[in-house]
């Protein structure tokens, strides 16, 4: 990105700098929450990406109905990087509760667009300021009070597609898709549009040198969210009943299940539902449908946050031991307690790993993009079936709630469901003795019986006590020793077959390695290129799942020094592959941000250029 | 619960029901409970219903929480699958099974401290939700296996056996559920079998919501004469509204009723539920009566038992969220999958 200088003609003579840049910047919009802001917004993102470029919008919204500030960042980079970056190139600032921090945070150089309804003097002469006065301009073209405010969003939208040169039509087309079957409601959004557009038209030619140039760089990109694709990866993994309890960010998760099943999931003729769809009235019955559900034979799933993981617990611990399938999903969020609930973390990794009291260890997956919430979310019925346990996929708020620009989704029709060691009835007749906890096969995993089979074979008693290999009650200890080591035998047979790491070359050819999950992964791409420029060769390593694989492990090994970067505070990925592989602490230097924002690629390639150059403050971190 | 297994050599003379299966049949390991506990006489009622109903045991699942009252399903229906889940949330892993495969019969067995405490939540809610089911309390009015606590089940003027005040209001769950939207509920007595096997099966028949306090003695805690839930107690006091008498499907109705002293309500699967009336104002299809019938028994040092509460005609979960009828867990990827095609769409439509 480039800077230009030249003169404005409103900036009282002043030179000030032109940020100039085609399909790459930051635009940021201030609004106030409940004001409708966030569809238009979206609407501009997704304007954006059907020009061809890539854009990430990030919704950062307060946890309330109406009246807070609330932000919508949207980066738009033709080269893909979609990570949050800071500074601002275009702010469009609709809420005067919060100028101040949103002025402040524009960069030298760039552009601030407001509303000039009530002009403003806001201090600094090196930003292009563009004034427009959208509400009296929607109060005179629109009579319906709610219209006046609502169409002062789609007025800046248009406003954005004249300065920024776009092609308007996209904007009208999206309205009309939006509409659709609303058509009285198409005509006055138009005009909105049309409004700020025109305006811009006559006021602002050549005043932005920021561009948006049509290209090709979303062929083969959908839009979608995280908790979208893993809720429609349900549908196709074969879930039939969610049993849920509202909470931010996963709401949505459970909310797109719902709505793809009512699409997709109908029985012809009957008109009745191949799913149940029940929101529970807290979180351990959530958890608790889900185990009943799966203990009978269905796939089930819930779908919560860190809160909700603290209140299943028990019941996950049950689970385990008592060996009933269950998937769950954790959209983590800022935590601890409470905490931020509409912030982004990746802050549950160890309350997950262990959760519940006593000896326990879980299946984690970690996607990193909506194609791969879809995906996992299918693996995650068959492992968690495969294996009679619970699998935790651990997305996170930026991830779960926020629209990425991913690779489309895939369906191999050849697939099979895999439904694990169930016994039939033709089963139960062949084999002369049924034990539910018996490891028939010697690789830790029993075989286990639905409820209703056989008249005389099969039955047993799932239970949470310590039993036998018949499920039999036990206070034996030395019975319970063996269940509880023949659990650790499953969850090692289940290493192997988790999805394995991603690494960002084919062999490792550095001393020093960095690792990383989930949502980093944008940021990390563009910082490992960082990294490059700089001249410093790193390794990388997306872990996916937990159990660790042995690729894990190797990876480790074959480096000196690894940078494990997390947006948490403590460091829990790193006290994972402690705990777990027995990693001389030394080795393992933790990259944490845990302010509740994205990670960004320059947090990452700065914390490890300093460690790497010998900055005592972050070797310490 | 240790595991004792009974022998399984039946008389040959043992009498059989319309499967060709003795009482024997039905029943579970030996009880672990102590000598007189009421809960091994509901086991019994248990094993009694099911025999003369002729249920096929291994399409019975038999689930429960944590407490004295919650080992019980280990007693009764061998051949049927068992869930001893964690305190208080039986009902929502019933509530799961249920949706997963709604032709098995579903009969959850809690005491006053897994539904009146720790689990209340979810006994409010499932009766809510009319999930069709079979849900017992075994209610003695303490905490058995951590030694004889007072429940919140327990009465106020009842004290402990170590002399003990109760200092709060007992919970009445059967009031509660009539009001949550239960679409069966009545109160029994471990000690009153007669009474007991009938209300026991026209529950099981009955779709939706069945709901069966059972008040059950508990002879080491809570059986001393300052105790309101113990066996001579409950016999001074026990109120019953209804004689009730269960005839199942196709049987002929052979009880002699004089006119108008007997109330026939008709189950949805044609069986029917004959109730000859011990009281002038009893109405079990009404709400209010139901209410003020118990709470006027309340007022009176009276334990008001039989059928409480009946509404035939009441949907059931599965109904209310129109869940197909083919059972969820045996639909494969043919039925669920919606496919490569259909995935194309969605990409489409997310451009």
């Amino acid at each position: 990105m480039g800077y230009a200088e030249f003169s404005l003609s409103r900036s009282k003579g002043i030179l000030v700098k032109q940020i100039s840049s085609i399909n790459d910047f930051v635009i940021k919009f201030a609004n106030v929450n409940g004001s409708g802001s966030a569809s238009a917004n979206q609407m501009f993102a997704k304007g954006v990406f059907r020009s061809g470029i890539p854009v990430s919008p990030k919704n950062i919204f307060p946890s309330n109905i109406q009246g807070l500030p609330t932000w919508f960042e949207v980066r738009v980079n033709e080269k893909g990087y979609l990570g949050r970056r800071e500074g601002i190139d275009i702010a469009v600032a609709m809420n005067p509760q919060s100028y101040g921090q949103d002025v402040n945070e524009l960069k030298e150089g760039g552009y601030l667009i407001y509303d000039s309804s009530w002009s403003r003097d806001f201090g600094r002469d090196d930003i292009n300021i563009l004034e427009i006065p959208l509400t009296k301009l929607c109060v005179q073209e629109f009579s319906n009070p709610k219209q006046r405010l609502l169409f002062k969003n789609l007025g800046y939208v248009g406003l954005l597609a004249s300065i920024l040169e776009m092609n308007k039509e996209i904007y009208v087309s999206l309205i009309e898709e939006q509409f659709k079957g609303k058509e009285k409601l198409i005509e006055p959004n138009v005009k909105a549009l049309e409004i700020g557009y025109k305006y811009a038209e006559d006021n602002f030619k050549d005043l932005c040198q920021i561009k948006v140039n049509k290209s090709n760089k979303t062929d083969g990109l959908i839009l979608t969210s995280g908790n979208d694709a893993a809720g429609l990866g349900c549908v196709y993994g074969g879930a039939t009943v969610c049993a849920w309890y509202p909470i931010t960010p996963s709401t949505s998760l459970a909310e797109s299940f719902d709505k793809y099943s009512e699409k997709l999931r109908v029985e012809i003729g009957t008109d009745k539902n191949k799913y149940a769809f029940i929101q529970a009235e807290d979180e351990l019955a959530a958890m608790g449908m889900t185990i009943g559900a799966n203990w009978n034979g269905a796939r089930a799933f819930t779908a919560t946050s860190g809160p909700g993981v603290s209140l299943m617990s028990e019941f996950i611990g049950l689970a385990y031991f008592a060996e009933v399938p269950a998937v769950l999903f954790n959209v983590q969020r800022g935590g601890p307690s409470t905490g931020m609930p509409t912030r982004t973390q990746q802050s549950d990794l160890l309350s997950c790993a262990y959760a519940s009291h006593g000896d326990t260890k879980h299946i984690m997956l970690i996607p990193s993009d909506p194609k791969e919430c879809f995906e996992f979310a299918v693996e995650a019925f068959d492992l968690a079936e495969r294996y009679q346990t619970p699998v935790i996929v651990l997305l996170d708020l930026d991830l779960g709630m926020n629209d990425w620009s991913s690779k489309e989704f895939e369906w191999d029709d050849a697939k099979e469901y895999d439904r694990g060691k169930v016994l039939s009835k033709e089963d139960l007749d062949e084999i002369e003795e049924f034990g539910r906890y018996l490891d028939v096969d010697g690789d830790g995993v029993p075989y286990r019986t639905y409820p209703g089979t056989h008249p005389q074979k099969g039955a047993y008693f799932t239970r949470g006590t310590s039993h036998d290999e018949y499920a039999r009650y036990t206070e034996d200890g030395v019975k319970n020793a063996e269940v509880l080591s023949r659990l650790t035998k499953k969850f090692q047979t289940a290493s192997s077959t988790v999805p394995k790491p991603v690494f960002n070359q084919e062999e490792s050819t550095s001393s020093i390695g960095v690792i990383y999950f989930g949502s980093t992964d944008c940021s990390m791409q563009e910082a490992l290129d960082g990294l490059e420029d700089n001249n410093i060769d790193v390794d990388a390593m997306r872990i996916r799942s937990f159990p660790f694989n042995l690729e894990v492990w190797e990876f480790i090994e074959d480096h000196d020094l690894l940078f494990i970067v997390e947006q948490n505070r403590d460091g829990q990925m790193r006290t994972l592959l402690m705990a777990e592989g027995g990693i001389i602490p030394d080795k393992l230097v933790s990259i944490l941000c845990f302010d509740g924002q994205p990670i960004t690629a320059s947090f990452i390639t700065n914390k490890i250029i300093a460690h790497i150059s010998g900055t005592p403050s972050v070797a310490a971190s | 619960m240790t595991y004792i297994v009974k022998p399984k050599n039946h008389h040959p003379l043992l009498e059989k029901n319309e499967l060709g299966l003795t009482r024997r049949d039905y029943e579970g390991a030996v009880s672990t409970l102590c000598a007189g506990c009421g809960h091994d006489s509901i086991s019994s009622a248990i094993v009694e219903a099911c025999f003369q109903l002729s249920i096929e045991s291994y399409k019975v699942a038999k689930l429960s929480g944590i407490g004295c009252s919650s080992k019980a399903p280990a007693y009764f229906l061998n051949q049927s699958h068992g869930f001893n889940s964690v305190h208080g949330r039986m009902p929502s892993v019933a509530t799961g099974a249920a949706m997963a495969n709604h032709e098995l019969l579903y009969l959850g067995v809690s005491g006053d401290g897994d539904s009146a405490s720790i689990g209340i939540g979810q006994f409010i809610h499932c009766a809510r939700r009319q999930l069709n089911m079979t849900y017992i309390v075994e209610n003695n009015g303490t905490y058995g296996l951590t030694k004889g606590q007072f429940s919140a089940t327990n009465d106020l003027e009842s004290k402990s056996k170590y002399g003990d005040d109760n200092l709060f209001p007992s919970i009445d769950l059967p009031s509660m559920a009539i009001q949550l939207g239960a679409s069966f509920v009545a109160r029994g007595f471990s000690g009153d079998k007669e009474q007991l096997v009938p209300l026991l099966k026209a529950a099981i028949a009955h779709k939706g919501f069945s709901f069966l306090d059972i008040i059950s003695p508990c002879v080491t805690f809570n059986n001393h004469n300052t105790s309101t839930k113990s066996y001579d107690y409950i016999r001074e006091h026990n109120d019953s509204l209804s004689k009730p008498d269960f005839v199942p499907l196709g049987k002929e109705i052979t009880a002699d009723y004089e006119e108008g002293s007997s109330i026939e309500v008709p189950l949805h699967d044609g069986s029917l539920l004959s109730l000859e009336k011990l009281s002038e104002d009893y109405n079990p299809k009404d709400k209010i009566t139901a209410i003020k019938n118990i709470q006027e028994s309340q007022r009176d040092n009276k334990v008001l038992t039989g059928l409480l509460y009946i509404d035939p005609d009441a949907k059931d979960l599965k109904e209310i969220l129109n869940v197909s009828d083919t059972p969820l867990n045996t639909m494969n990827k043919q039925d669920l999958c919606p496919g490569s095609e259909k995935l194309s769409g969605i990409n489409q439509s997310l451009k």
